[in-house]
């Protein structure tokens, strides 16, 4: 099994410590995982991207130019990355602020609306794991298992409390997500 | 099984850094490698080894910090990014000159000048070359993955000591901000007094016992001749170090009528142009330098004959490739593929340029 994965959307709304997760979750069950991220002036605000690998075997290049998924969060992340998804790959998109929807017959296309699930569930900070979920729901490449333990392995202590919401979280996401 | 850690590649620096007893991190920060200096003052080492974490006010008061603990007998590291490294070339060559065991890393950016933050393997000249002034070499080690640069910092100390000898690790953006699973080693403590004594009083300013004469630090010999002498036993060691310490890594050699040679990051990125060729019914592989001083010139050596065509591909304007080229001394073609400034290409877009290359 290999999974090539970019995550893009605006600084902020938690890309990078998706990602970060997902690498985790692939630790979890033994599997060799790369997470590469675009640095910088993103942090910042702007936007931002991080590519996960996941595969049972040794992992050459790090850098990709195309992806098995690719979770878009934001119009500019769609419009770079939508052509970089390989034929029968996925996409994953948040439309909320989307104007120009994908296009691609070739691949899946999925719609999160974690803004609005997030706003539902009255945590804005629940918006990542509620796009991991829609993910995990679509990909069942990382079990639930093994990301609720690279959630715990990801999180300091101190907000090991904060474990349960972002189950719930994951959970909201797996069932909002709609393939078109 | 020894625990797996899902880490930075600069994170990696600083826990392998107090993982092997080291006793003393001077830096200051400079993107894109500040996790190492800011891991370091999260863990607090000074509350456990005792390993002291100082933030000294430059690049140049950072070198000159190691260069004082080198002279001691300890185990003293920097870390840096291109231009802090430029700052520091004057204190590396004092420490080439005396003769003293050090790690400095170098986290590569894009330059030339301030430049940017983004990775490249521009500094190859700067690390192999010299860098600071006079006839001295620097061993380099070019880390590919997170692990590399976890593993690499005990390595470098160990050649440190071995040769007495400065030891840089030539990462660049992409190792250092990429996060992958590593494999944590056993621990070792930092060195007692009476293990520093036994196995530094024959050079360092351990303190003058009357059983022997002080021993002095300096590169300082304004006699010719004793400077030549100096010199020719420096040079010396180096051929000593060129024999012996060479390492390399292939992938898919074996077979190849074409080879790439890459290292760190690229040399990964162009093992998926391997895979690309291959699929194509093209016999391509990959030599991997992972000592770039010494250059391991007999693996690539060996693969010449074999080779209808060789390209370097590197993070830059092409620097390697001037290595490649005088080693393959006219036996094969040898061409070059790079990006510069920050930019770093995907597989297919060296892939696409290496086929260029064999069509003419």
């Amino acid at each position: 099994m290999k999974e090539e994965i970019i995550i893009a959307g605006f600084g902020g709304q938690g890309v990078l410590f998706m990602g970060r997760i997902l690498a985790y979750g692939g630790i979890m069950q033994d599997q060799e995982v790369t997470w590469m991220p675009s640095y910088g002036p993103e942090m910042r605000g702007g936007t931002c991207n991080v590519s996960v690998i996941l595969s049972d075997n040794k992992i050459s290049s790090p850098i990709l130019s195309r992806f098995d998924t690719a979770i878009i969060l934001n119009q500019q992340s769609l419009d770079k990355f939508e052509k970089q998804v390989k034929p029968g790959g996925v996409l994953i998109y948040d439309p909320n602020g989307i104007t120009r929807h994908p296009e691609r017959k070739d691949i899946k296309v999925c719609r999160i609306a974690a803004v609005d699930e997030a706003a539902k569930l009255g945590n804005a900070k629940a918006y990542n794991m509620i796009v991991l979920g829609a993910y995990l729901k679509v990909k069942p490449v990382v079990t639930f298992e093994n990301v609720i333990k690279g959630l715990r392995k990801s999180l300091p202590e101190r907000h090991h409390h904060l474990m349960e919401m972002n189950e719930k979280a994951i959970s909201v996401g797996m069932e909002a997500v709609e393939i078109l | 099984m020894a625990e797996k850690i899902l880490m930075k590649g600069n994170e990696a620096i600083a826990y392998a850094a107090i993982n092997c007893g080291c006793d003393g991190y001077f830096g200051y920060p400079i993107t894109p490698q500040s996790e190492v200096m800011e891991t370091l003052m999260l863990e607090k080492p000074w509350e456990t080894t005792g390993m002291v974490v100082l933030q000294a006010e430059s690049e140049i008061s950072s070198i000159n910090m190691v260069y004082g603990g080198a002279c001691c007998g300890k185990k003293v590291m920097t870390s840096s990014s291109s231009p802090g490294i430029s700052l520091m070339c004057e204190g590396l060559s004092y420490l080439a000159g005396c003769e003293l065991p050090c790690l400095v890393v170098n986290v590569m950016r894009g330059g030339p000048g301030l430049g940017t933050i983004q990775p490249s393997q521009s500094d190859y000249f700067q690390a192999t070359k010299g860098g600071g002034h006079g006839d001295y070499r620097t061993i380099v080690l070019a880390p590919a993955t997170v692990q590399d640069m976890y593993d690499y910092v005990d390595l470098s100390f160990e050649l440190a000591f071995k040769y007495r000898n400065p030891v840089m690790i030539l990462g660049d953006g992409v190792v250092g901000q990429m996060m992958e699973k590593v494999e944590l080693r056993p621990a070792k403590p930092r060195r007692t007094d009476e293990e520093l004594r036994e196995l530094c009083d024959s050079w360092a300013t351990l303190g003058k016992p009357a059983s022997r004469p002080g021993n002095i630090i300096t590169s300082l010999a304004l006699d010719a001749d004793i400077m030549e002498r100096h010199n020719i036993h420096l040079q010396n060691k180096y051929a000593t170090i060129e024999a012996n310490e060479a390492r390399y890594e292939t992938y898919m050699t074996k077979d190849a009528d074409h080879l790439i040679v890459a290292f760190g990051c690229m040399s990964r990125i162009c093992e998926n142009v391997v895979e690309l060729a291959r699929q194509d019914g093209i016999k391509l592989g990959v030599l991997r330098p992972i000592t770039l001083y010494p250059y391991p010139e007999k693996a690539l050596d060996a693969l010449v004959p074999q080779m209808k065509s060789i390209m370097s591909v590197e993070l830059n304007s092409g620097q390697m490739v001037e290595d490649v080229r005088r080693i393959a001394s006219g036996r094969a073609p040898v061409h070059f593929y790079g990006r510069q400034g920050g930019a770093v290409p995907s597989p297919e877009e060296i892939y696409e340029a290496f086929v260029k290359t064999i069509k003419k």
